[in-house]
């Protein structure tokens, strides 16, 4: 800079030449330094990232909108105590009200007028998949999207794509790995929501079975979300004798299920998906005795669950709720879920260190190992690799017992590609 | 004594000079063109695209306040053709191949024919009961998107990506702007279109059922071929905006057309000022940017400062833009004399 500057004229060249030498040798003997040089993208600076969040605040499925109040308030958290290596997080959040024009719409703004570094957990399959293209071309990374379809983990054709949660086929998966061992001989029968959500899951749990999919499963009988009851499937179910019911409903058709079982008289072995597995939606409206030993599966801690009480996680959790977020509803799943995300995230950030390119945060966010949550359940540990975008594969079974879930067995991964 | 009767009526501009009233004089219009046309050169490529954005809602609006300015029909049922365009153009350009300016056409003929048609059984209802029948559609129609049997080319609720186009001939600009000047143009010749359509016999005939169904047949207009004839044109215009829609957003999804946008239009017309064209506009920039700013007031109560906002609107200007260009102009008419 000092040599090319215009106003230098009258300076000798002897004088310019010195200048020049000192500046080399400066150069030379700093190099160590010049490799760890702070690096920065649009949306991070000496004192600040930017990290943009789409969520629907309004409108149908403004019930996520707790999500990112959760990680709001986990940032102040963050930014009260100093911040992420010295730097304050600038959380934007927008709404979209799981519209997708809208989505687009504000994923351009937080990308070319706010100059965020990460849109980070937009909500929903919808509106993720319209700003997914966006989002690649502009090489922004897409981190830990709120949706468990299985095709965020593609990394060969959306390197700037990244899911968060076990995808619904993982979660398959290690129903059908549980099945092959201990009930080789099932006959299976399968209900499911006829669309993407429930289509992901029924690919996941066939891909488990393997070969032998085509010789256990007895009937998929598949229903729209637009019928009233499903009574009339359980029934078709019953009637071909399967022993094993793998039940891929939505909650309200989930707690129809399990009602009409225990009516007919039914008891297969039954695996509930855990998007169904709310005590508080479910569970109870269907009632606890007709809902005993049915399966499922977790990955989060259950904050209502006794046995947590003095775990230290939990305690972390309640004291960060006690001070930046009191008003919140404990019960809700989706404050844990937005607290644990927004923890993955300040790791990532805190791993990328002066390195603040997108480039880097996707490589960091690409490169975690064995990391544990204080939400996160014993055991289940969050893994990526750059051929492995799915940072969550891990769950732990549950069986239904009295008025709870109780967890049994190992922890299980299920490993699926998008 | 129907709303829709009550909101005509009421209004002023309608019962002077209608064909005058519903345009915007030379000058203003040059003006207002100007801006339009040099504004992009100097922002982002995001206000770009939201600008893309009024234009588009803003002819889907126009297309409304034909129908409900003009022949004085009500509709809540304008998604339901926004979303069909934006899929004819989607399917065609993604499965069929084929150029995205050839898709607006007959996004607008398919919508204009969906549209006559659904005019058809509609014709024995009016004023609310109307809004209702078109309610229906609103809500039916992303459930319809999600259906099994055209899943193969709707792509259900994954929904379609769009690839937007690059300027043709080399020109030097970006995707963003060229879609602007592409989408300016297309809405320039659709409102220059819809300003004559009013100015002439079919828009007398428009305007005559609206004030009078009974004395408009007496005077030997056709009712039963206007009523639908003005669905059928607000639907067709409705479809191109989806299509238009559907390529800058770069993406169609059930969850994008719902009754929710329906009602957004509505509101975008009655803010713009029902039967005032150059509204259209205006309308659509207020269901764009005031959730922006209601959101930046409070986001737990984004839809509560919305509501607030709407409210001050219709209770200070219940006429909405017309009303305040009237009293500018009145204003400025002031200024001259003095």
């Amino acid at each position: 800079m000092l040599v090319n500057e215009k106003g230098e004229t009258e300076m000798s060249a002897t004088k310019k030449l010195a200048v020049l030498s000192a500046a080399l040798g400066l150069l030379a003997a700093s190099s160590s330094g010049v490799l760890a040089q702070k690096k920065y993208d649009p949306g991070a600076s000496d004192t600040e990232i930017k990290i943009g969040n789409i969520m629907p605040y309004s409108g149908p499925a403004s019930a996520y909108g707790v999500i990112a109040k959760t990680e709001e308030a986990y940032f102040r958290k963050v930014n009260a105590e100093g911040g992420i290596n010295g730097r304050k997080i600038n959380f934007i959040s927008y709404d979209d009200a799981y519209s997708p024009p809208k989505t687009v719409e504000q994923a351009r703004k937080l990308v070319e007028s706010d100059e965020v570094l990460v849109v980070f957990n937009p909500l929903g399959t919808p509106p993720n998949t319209a700003i997914q293209k966006y989002l690649n071309s502009k090489k922004v990374p897409q981190l830990f999207v709120a949706t468990g379809a299985t095709k965020w983990n593609d990394p060969k054709n959306f390197p700037w794509t990244m899911g968060w949660q076990p995808n619904y086929q993982s979660e398959t998966q290690i129903y059908a790995k549980y099945i092959l061992k201990e009930k080789p001989n099932a006959k299976i029968g399968i209900l499911y929501q006829n669309d993407d959500y429930g289509k992901d899951y029924l690919k996941g749990f066939k891909d488990g079975l393997g070969a032998k999919a085509a010789s256990m499963i007895v009937l998929e009988e598949s229903y729209e979300v637009s019928e009233p009851t499903i009574d009339s499937h359980i029934v078709k179910l019953k009637a071909t004798g399967a022993d094993v019911f793998v039940n891929i409903t939505t909650p309200k058709f989930a707690a129809q299920a399990i009602k009409k079982n225990a009516e007919l008289g039914w008891k297969p072995l039954h695996f509930l998906n855990s998007v169904s597995a709310s005590i508080g939606s479910v569970i109870k409206p269907a009632g606890f005795e007709n809902a005993q030993e049915i399966i499922s599966s977790q990955y989060l801690k259950d904050p209502v669950d006794p046995e947590w009480k003095n775990d230290a996680g939990m305690k972390a959790w309640n004291e960060f709720l006690d001070k930046y977020y009191p008003e919140a509803n404990r019960v809700d799943a989706f404050v844990m879920y937005g607290y644990t995300v927004a923890q993955t995230l300040e790791h990532v950030l805190k791993s990328c260190g002066d390195n603040l390119t997108r480039e880097n945060v996707m490589k960091q966010a690409a490169s975690i190992k064995d990391l544990e949550l204080g939400g996160l359940l014993p055991g289940i540990k969050i893994n990526t690799s750059a051929t492995d975008f799915a940072p969550i594969s891990q769950l732990q079974l549950v069986r239904f017992k009295g008025e709870t879930w109780e967890r049994f067995g190992e922890i299980l991964s299920g490993e699926a590609g998008g | 004594m129907s709303a829709a009767e009550e909101v005509v009526t009421e209004a002023p501009a309608v019962e002077a000079v209608p064909k005058r009233a519903m345009t915007l004089g030379v000058g203003t219009s040059l003006v207002v063109l100007a801006a339009l046309v040099i504004a992009p050169l100097f922002v982002k490529n995001f206000i770009i695209f939201q600008m893309t954005m009024l234009l588009i809602y803003g002819l889907a609006v126009l297309a409304l306040n034909i129908l409900t300015g003009g022949s004085g029909q009500f509709s809540l049922g304008q998604s339901a053709f926004y979303a069909v365009g934006a899929y004819t153009s989607a399917i065609l350009m993604e499965h069929v191949g084929m150029n995205y300016a050839l898709t607006l056409p007959i996004a607008g003929i398919i919508c204009f024919g969906f549209g006559f048609l659904f005019g058809q059984p509609a014709l024995r209802l009016s004023g609310v009961y109307l809004a209702l029948a078109t309610f229906a559609l609103a809500t039916a129609m992303p459930q319809l998107l999600k259906l099994g049997y055209f899943e193969h080319w709707t792509g259900g609720v994954q929904g379609l990506v769009v690839t937007k186009p690059d300027a043709p001939f080399g020109l030097p600009m970006g995707q963003d702007m060229w879609l602007y000047y592409f989408t300016l143009v297309i809405t320039i010749g659709i409102y220059v279109a819809s300003v004559n359509l009013l100015r002439s016999r079919s828009g007398r005939a428009f305007m005559a059922i609206r004030d009078n169904e009974i004395a408009a047949s007496a005077m030997g207009v056709d009712v039963a071929l206007y009523k639908t004839l003005a669905f059928g044109v607000s639907a067709g215009i409705t479809g191109v905006a989806g299509g238009l829609g559907a390529i800058a957003v770069q993406f169609v999804a059930p969850d994008g057309y719902t009754i929710t946008l329906a009602i957004s239009l509505f509101l975008g017309m009655v803010v713009g000022g029902v039967g005032w064209l150059p509204g259209s506009i205006v309308g659509s920039a207020f269901i764009i940017f005031v959730p922006n700013i209601a959101e930046s007031i409070s986001k737990g109560l984004s839809g509560a400062v919305f509501g607030v906002l709407l409210f001050l609107v219709i209770f200070l200007v219940p006429h909405g833009a017309r009303q305040v260009a009237i009293v500018a102009q009145q204003m400025l008419g002031k200024l001259k004399k003095h």
